[in-house]
């Protein structure tokens, strides 16, 4: 079909009605990540920020003098949904991606993008192996890592938190494992703390009041949890149900306002990191000012992230003066860019080099962050 | 041991809830020899009637308890209407062929349901209001067996005792039993089998609403995707305790809950699923026909 119809512009343009050069001079940026399913909330607020971004850059020029397209695919965060989202972006000519958003979904995906030669940027895939392990040297992020997550919240849990035993669960996925094994790491070597528990819960069991129990039976005095708002919402009901004041300390995934919503009462007091709050930095300010006006709300996890990448990737292209894969990923560590997510650039292994994360609180119904 | 008695509390609540929908997939393959795969679907939709039906109630200041009845009768009331449905649509204009097709059909309607709700209503996560209040002389041992816990139990007790009552002592459970045992020779001696039919999806869609509304207000939540895995639990506890055999759901749905409670407590939550899964396994190799199902010759 592609072929076809890039055959049936050739011959329009043989005839003299349109110019050649129409059909191919855009910038083709990706768009990838959960637009739909449970987990849509993560995804289409980087969908938006990217759309905001490309509105005001085209309605500015656009880039090298081109206008950028966006290409659009959703891929429910689901790996084996990612490598057909990925080779669809492929065949329709994206240069650059921005996307994906779910650790596992990412690390499917880019070895396809890695034979094609296009760098992607996520706004939100926080896996530790998507840059320390070296296989996906055309990754980068608008994000801190795993570790960087887990080491704070260690650290939280320890100094201000007091803790002795700490229980450790996880929701047995890529990015709930992953949280709680270098939460598990860190707290074997500081040496003060013992992990009296380190275990799974299976995502939409129909209750977790067994493993409460048994959080209670260890004595633990701090519940760490790696994974996602869902699973988290249900752990802390019936926390609360089961009477246990214990400390809930989790992860990003967590500080979402859907977390707040579905528990309620019970979400109160719990604490999860959470990438920094930049409300002071003014572009930051302006592009939530910008989501604002579009879409009469307030933007949702990862808009800034995303947008900050959507910013990073156009201007890489801008600086390296083509898409060319060697070019850009040069300009992207090179180059300093200002974003809502601070003044940027990437380090060899494509960590965004001067973001990171705070701990936050849930209090009276809102994230509150801890100083 | 009371950590233990923890553990055994908690099996027993989600083995009861598994054994309310079980009862659903057993009646109807007991009856039919269909597994009707939609029936999680049709616990997930009596979740969500409730939850709309509390949201007007709220509206209008009720509280508590009678917001529990309205919406859970109502639940009940819809979720019926939709397997009566379901069987009208889906399974009987497959009545007479292979059995394969009604399968299929089931499958196709479960995923039908499940996308029906997703776009009608939301893929996020809904708050579920907590409907059963925490009664003060409970307090004491709340942290052992909650007020929650202690409602699921006793209606469930109460909704199997029903349930047992109007299969041995009605009209229209003799009726059944006069279907399950011989559908043509019943159909001849003039029971009206497709009424009969009709019948046990209303009963086991009931159930199944019961069971969704509990479990919802339970634990707080509702979403679209909840009837999938309580399905696939609820059937495994059907198989476990034979299948077609009323009194084996529900020992099905109970074993297994309680294995899983224990296997989470006493071995790691990581093998809950393997030992749920291990013992169905266990089971039908020494009893292929499940704990009380009977072994039942094929002509060929």
């Amino acid at each position: 079909m592609k072929r076809f119809s890039s055959l049936l512009i050739a011959l329009v343009a043989c005839s003299g009605l349109v110019s050649p050069a129409m059909a191919a001079d855009t910038i083709k940026l990706g768009v990838a990540g959960p637009h739909s399913g449970d987990l849509a909330p993560y995804g289409i607020p980087a969908m938006k920020a990217a759309q905001l971004v490309v509105k005001k850059v085209n309605a500015n020029g656009g880039v090298l003098g081109k206008q950028v397209e966006l290409l659009i695919q959703d891929d429910q965060c689901k790996p084996e949904i990612a490598t057909n989202t990925a080779t669809k972006l492929i065949t329709q000519g994206a240069q650059i991606v921005l996307g994906h958003i779910c650790s596992g979904a990412t690390k499917a995906a880019m070895g396809i993008y890695k034979d094609a030669g296009i760098p992607v940027m996520s706004p939100s895939a926080t896996s530790t192996d998507l840059t320390q392990s070296g296989d996906y040297p055309n990754f980068f992020r608008t994000i801190a890592s795993d570790d960087m997550q887990a080491k704070l919240a260690v650290d939280f849990a320890i100094e201000k938190l007091g803790a002795k035993r700490v229980a450790v669960l996880h929701d047995k996925g890529d990015y709930g494992k992953g949280f709680a094994e270098f939460a598990r790491k860190f707290l074997d070597e500081s040496g003060k703390v013992e992990v009296v528990l380190f275990e799974g819960v299976t995502p939409g069991a129909m209750d977790y009041s067994s493993i409460i129990q048994k959080v209670r039976r260890e004595k633990a005095d701090v519940l760490i949890f790696g994974g996602y708002h869902p699973e988290a919402s249900k752990l802390v009901a019936q926390m609360k149900r089961k009477r246990m004041k214990i400390a809930f300390l989790s992860d990003d995934g967590v500080k979402d306002a859907s977390f707040i919503k579905v528990a309620g009462a019970a979400a109160e007091g719990a604490y999860m990191t959470g990438p920094r709050d930049l409300s002071s930095n003014p572009l930051n300010a302006a592009a939530t000012a910008e989501f604002k006006a579009a879409y009469g709300e307030d933007p949702g996890a990862f808009f800034h992230e995303g947008y900050a990448a959507a910013l990073a990737l156009l201007n890489a292209v801008e600086q390296a003066g083509s898409t060319e894969y060697a070019a850009v990923t040069k300009a992207l560590q090179t180059k300093y860019v200002e974003t809502p997510v601070g003044k940027i650039k990437f380090d060899a292994k494509g960590d965004a080099e001067g973001v990171g994360f705070s701990v936050y609180q849930v209090e009276g119904g809102q994230f509150k962050e801890l100083k | 041991m009371e950590y233990f008695i923890e553990l055994f509390l908690s099996g027993l609540t989600r083995g009861s809830i598994y054994a309310l929908i079980a009862l659903g997939y057993t009646m109807v393959y007991g009856i039919i020899q269909l597994i009707n795969f939609a029936h999680g679907e049709i616990y997930m939709i009596g979740a969500f009637v409730a939850y709309i039906v509390c949201g007007v109630l709220t509206i209008y200041g009720f509280h508590g308890v009678s917001i529990l009845i309205i919406a859970g009768l109502l639940a009940i009331v819809y979720s019926c209407a939709y397997g009566y449905t379901l069987e009208k649509v889906a399974y009987r204009p497959l009545r007479g062929a292979p059995r394969l097709s009604p399968l299929i059909s089931a499958i196709g309607m479960s995923i039908f349901l499940q996308n029906y709700v997703l776009l009608a209503q939301t893929p996020d996560f809904l708050p579920f209001p907590a409907l059963i209040p925490d009664f003060a002389f409970m307090e004491p041992i709340a942290h052992i067996i909650g007020s929650a816990e202690l409602v699921i139990l006793v209606t469930t007790m109460v909704t199997m005792v029903m349930l047992t009552l109007l299969i041995k002592y009605t009209k229209i459970g003799k009726a059944m039993r006069a279907t399950q045992q011989d559908m043509s020779m019943a159909r001849l001696v003039g029971v009206n089998v497709d009424r009969v039919i009709s019948t046990t999806f209303i009963i086991g869609s009931a159930l199944a609403a019961i069971g969704g509304v509990l479990v919802a207000s339970y634990i707080g939540q509702v979403n679209f995707y909840i009837g999938f895995l309580a399905g696939v639990k609820a059937f495994t506890a059907a198989v476990l305790g034979g299948i077609g055999s009323i009194p084996g759901a529900v020992i099905g749905g109970l074993v297994l809950g309680l294995t899983e409670s224990f296997a989470a407590g006493y071995v790691s939550s990581d093998y809950e699923d393997v030992f749920a899964f291990g013992l169905l396994v266990l089971i039908l190799i020494m009893r292929p026909a499940g704990i009380l199902g009977k072994a039942t010759k094929q002509k060929v």
